[in-house]
């Protein structure tokens, strides 16, 4: 039985996948916050290059939902992140390994080492033959360390771990320190001063209290006298450690390589559920949306910036979800407005649900079927660039058409906010050129834009508007639509946004 | 041990959060004057008047017991200000002389200073018992009565003697004796302080017995990291006892802070009377009926917070409202309508955190949340318009009251013109009363006031700002129909004067 890869299976399985740079889109999509949040303290596993490659095969898409799809059992995903946390333990404990000194010292450590690994594969074996799987992943890699587990060589270790462990806890000795000396011997039993203390003052307790016991340094290694003690001890005991020092001496190299590729593949999973549990918790919908490299009729039902979510998350601001479709012969999203009202939002939420699709990760938005696309680029304004002799205008359009000598009417162009460096006759000129070059090639396009001519050019462009509230042009509804809206301000209305009319009073007020 | 001043089986806690509102309660009702009037400028007197005085109190059990213990206060203040006195001294000295921060890192320090800080709590606390001894008889309420059996029982003399002798204990003149464990890594772990075995048999058969094998380290005389190690370990071997003692220590010092804090609110009483009597000031224990039903009926009611800034005596209204769900109020500009409402609130807010109210006698329902809405001064941030603002107010209100709350407006919803406004309060007041909330309406808006004059429904009552026909006001609130103008002429004449 073998194992290969909780990521890639199908036609992706056995290449090489792993980006090592990010794509050139990052950046303007604010995925590079993304990426940069979920990998952050994952940093061991080095998770980025799996985030930085696309997949171009629907069922390698599949595979990954299907495996997302079983981490929505809680339960498992829990079990999961224990057994992540279990491994890293041990990773500790080896580090300490190679820095210590002392030999009893070390010996202690590796064998701590070993029982945590033990303990890891166990859990996990013993929690997935209990779990409800139905990806094809999980039942593969299930299979496989059961039978690991059931092997002579691994119960052999387990049993031998355990029994040292056991006999060493139960080492109890005395210290009688009186006037620069230490005696050491077996402990007999004897009463616990402390809890003395508490009962003569037990009668004023108050509830809780600060902790006084100092943190006296742990883990900072042994010195000398510590060093001396433990050697009496383990004269106090002899037959004991000789045993340990046979166990560490046969048991250098116990870490299975599967496992240990399973333990970094599968933070893929983890990190990216746990990013998007809080935006969960604070009722925003993520849902694995029906992907199709061939129909361009794409869909998203209360889809949102992941980006900005968790900007607004952390400042208790709630998020603004927009719905949009393009069906029929609709392919560009043209859309104008307000400022600040959303227009960028907007676009860069196209983009990343549709990146995010490509590496098999749930979107942003209650239901979707996302479009998957060969190449994205994105044409975001940049900072004029004093090195480049070209002007901005020029820059402009030599990026545009690096752009469109690349795409296929399979890839995915975002641009935000072109020509704004001309006058507008011309911005309205060259943008209606660049619409129809798009337009012949067919393919998904999202144009921010103040050229309000761009939103008509033909059966290809639907036109989408940034809202405000009419009577108070100062708020920001930040929602999108197809049309405009209005409205209309007197008093009452107000009395209604504020939910304080007579009827929405009585239902606020519970009787 | 717990001092139970101000519930009768909860401590009062400092920390609570008090209503979102507070601030708008402190601000429309002038809170503040009150404070300061119970603080007389000590700070935590002070805290502790807001506290208390915020955090309304709706159990009518609850507020009769503290009515009881603030009687027993009146009567015997200086015994109580004694009783004060003493806590206030415990808790200065330990913070004085027994500030850990130095010591903190090693357990030894936390022990040598726990253990000083114990002893000087043991002879506070010989005081407290001395006073409790000698007039506890004179204590009527069942606070106090059990507050005092208390420090009878627990703290008799064999206690005291008890504690004097394990804090000479904790000197370990015979060394320490600490036992371990072996954990992870093989480091020593679990270390705890024994008491030294007491010596068994006689000196023969100790002599013959079979000693356990011992291992002994020896320390170098110059091996300064040995020293510093040994002392690490003798630190971890008392650390849980030294632990035991900083806490025993801090729970006295809550002890004596609960006392301190309890009693600082009926100080704070005491300061108040003191400064109220004195001038032939009114007060009166109120009696609160529960939230349910709906009674206000008072005899002399004044604003005791204008009575405190002002030289002279203020008027005091008397009313019957009883079995009203609505009170409007209408009339004369500076007719002592705002102050009538102050002192609705302020008398709400002291009956129910059990002190006296400002009258000559004072009935009134329980209500569940006090709330007001006062017209506001131009909202400086220019966020949103004044209306807006308004109404964003009264929505955080309906957000929190309930049924049997008690809302008090003042000018509310005059921001935009009359017939608007008046609609928008008439919904507001029409579904509140509906929800069972009572409600007190100081307004101009005619139109409001009239409206529900008209219908003339049973739980509503109409109080009016006098003024006498030659257009004098007294200040006094009579019962009365709303009428078409508030008099504005009037003030404008008298302002104009010299033209007339």
């Amino acid at each position: 039985m073998t194992f290969t890869s909780i990521l890639f299976a199908g036609t992706e399985a056995g290449k090489i996948h792993e980006a090592l740079e990010a794509p050139a889109f990052f950046a303007d999509l604010n995925l590079d916050q993304v990426m940069d949040t979920i990998t952050a303290g994952r940093q061991e596993y080095n998770l980025k290059p799996f985030f930085y490659a696309s997949l171009r095969d629907a069922d390698a898409i599949e595979y990954r939902y299907e495996i997302m799809a079983d981490l929505e059992n809680k339960i498992l995903f829990e079990q999961l992140t224990s057994f992540a946390e279990k491994m890293r333990a041990m990773r500790r404990y080896l580090a300490l390994v190679d820095k210590l000194y002392y030999r009893y010292h070390k010996e202690g450590w590796l064998i701590e080492a070993v029982d945590m690994y033990c303990e890891a594969v166990n859990s996990l074996v013993r929690d997935l033959a209990l779990a409800d799987l139905k990806s094809r992943g999980f039942l593969a890699f299930r299979e496989y360390i059961s039978d690991y587990a059931r092997t002579g060589d691994f119960a052999a270790l387990l049993a031998e771990t355990k029994q040292l462990k056991a006999d060493l806890g139960a080492v109890k000795y005395c210290l009688l320190i009186k006037n620069g000396s230490i005696k050491v011997r077996k402990y007999e039993s004897e009463t616990d001063y402390s809890v003395d203390v508490e009962e003569t003052f037990a009668k004023f307790k108050q509830g809780a209290v600060q902790d006084y016991r100092v943190k006296l340094p742990a883990g900072s290694g042994m010195n000398h006298i510590e060093a001396q003690i433990l050697d009496f001890v383990a004269q106090l005991y002899p037959d004991l450690f000789a045993k340990l020092d046979e166990f560490c001496g046969k048991n250098g190299n116990y870490l299975d390589p599967a496992i240990a590729t399973f333990d970094r593949e599968i933070q893929f999973y983890i990190g990216y559920l746990e990013h998007i549990a809080r935006f969960k918790q604070a009722g925003l919908k993520f849902c694995c949306p029906e992907v199709s490299n061939t129909a361009k009729e794409i869909y998203v039902d209360e889809g949102f910036d992941l980006a900005l979510a968790n900007k607004l998350l952390a400042e208790n601001s709630s998020v603004v979800c927009n719905d949009f479709y393009l069906e029929g012969k609709e392919r560009i999203f043209v859309v104008s407005g307000p400022n600040q009202g959303g227009k960028t939002t907007f676009a860069r939420t196209f983009g990343q649900l549709h990146y995010l699709a490509s590496i098999g990760c749930p979107v942003p938005g209650r239901a979707a079927k996302l479009f998957l696309f060969d190449r994205l680029f994105t044409h975001f304004e940049k900072e004029e660039d004093i090195k480049n002799l070209r002007g901005k205008l020029q820059d402009d359009l030599v990026r545009i058409h690096d752009i469109l000598e690349q795409a296929t009417p399979d890839s995915i162009i975002i641009m935000n906010e072109i020509f704004t460096s001309t006058t507008l006759k011309d911005a309205v000129l060259l943008g209606k050129k660049i619409m129809e070059r798009i337009s012949e090639l067919d393919l998904l396009c999202v144009c921010v834009t103040f050229i309000e001519e761009l939103a008509s050019l033909g059966e290809k462009t639907v036109s989408l508007v940034s809202t405000v509230v009419p009577e108070n042009p100062a708020f920001r509804t930040y929602k999108i639509i197809r049309r405009p809206a209005d409205g209309l301000a007197h008093a009452m209305a107000i009395a209604e946004k504020y939910r304080l009319t007579y009827g929405s009073i009585k239902e606020r007020i519970r009787s | 041990m717990k001092a139970f001043l101000m519930y009768r089986d909860r401590d009062f806690d400092l920390q609570r959060d008090l209503p979102f509102h507070e601030e708008t309660l402190t601000q429309d009702l002038e809170l503040k004057t009150l404070f300061n009037a119970m603080a007389s400028d000590d700070k935590f007197l002070l805290e502790v008047a807001r506290k208390a005085v915020l955090s309304s109190m709706d159990d009518l059990d609850a507020i009769l017991y503290r009515q009881a213990i603030l009687k027993d206060c009146l009567k015997n203040s200086a015994v109580v200000r004694n009783i004060y006195a003493i806590a206030v001294e415990a808790i200065e000295r330990k913070q004085k002389s027994f500030y850990f921060g130095i010591f903190t890192r090693y357990p030894a320090g936390i022990l040598h200073s726990s253990r000083d800080a114990l002893q000087m709590f043991l002879d506070m606390l010989k005081q407290l018992k001395n006073i409790a001894d000698a007039h506890a008889d004179k204590f009527e309420a069942e606070g106090f009565r059990r507050f005092f059996a208390m420090l009878r029982t627990e703290l008799d003399d064999e206690y005291f003697a008890h504690v004097q002798e394990q804090l000479r204990e904790l000197k370990f003149r015979d060394g320490v004796l600490i036992s371990a464990a072996l954990g992870k890594g093989n480091e020593g772990t679990g270390y705890l302080l024994h008491k030294p075995q007491e010596k068994k048999g006689s000196w023969l058969e100790r002599l013959f017995a079979e000693k356990p094998p011992a291992y002994t380290v020896r320390l170098h005389e110059r091996d300064e990291a040995g020293a510093r190690a040994l002392g690490e370990l003798k630190d971890r071997g008392i650390n849980l006892v030294a632990n035991a003692l900083a806490q025993s220590a801090e729970h006295i010092n809550s002890f004596f802070t609960m006392l301190r804090t309890e009693l600082a609110f009926y100080v704070g009483c005491l300061n108040l009377q003191e400064k109220v009597a004195p001038r032939g000031g009114a007060m009166t224990f109120p009696a609160p009926v529960a939230a349910g039903k709906r009674r206000h009926s008072f005899k002399g009611l004044y604003d005791v917070c204008l009575f405190l800034t002002m030289e002279q005596n203020v008027v005091g209204n008397n009313v019957n409202a009883d079995d009203k769900d609505l009170v409007m109020v209408t009339g004369a500009n500076q007719g002592g309508k705002s102050t009538f409402l102050r002192a609705i609130g302020l008398s709400q807010l002291m009956m129910q955190c059990g002190m006296f109210v400002p009258a000559e006698a004072f009935c009134a329902n329980i209500g569940n949340g006090l709330f007001t809405h006062y017209r506001r001064e131009e909202d400086v941030t220019m966020k949103s318009g004044k209306l807006d603002e308004e109404l964003g107010r009264m929505s955080a209100i309906v957000d929190h009251v309930r049924e049997n709350s008690l809302i008090l407006f003042n000018e509310s919803f005059a921001a935009t013109n009359e017939r608007e406004g008046s609609e928008i309060a008439r919904q507001i007041i029409c579904a509140l009363l509906e929800r069972h909330v009572k409600v007190f309406f100081v307004t101009h808006l005619y139109e409001l006031a009239h409206g529900f004059y008209e219908q003339k429904p049973e739980n509503a009552g109409f109080l009016r700002a006098e003024r006498r026909p030659d257009g004098e006001r007294t200040f006094k609130l009579v019962e009365g129909e709303p009428l078409q103008t508030s008099f504005g002429e009037d003030l404008y004449n008298r302002i104009f004067h010299s033209a007339g």
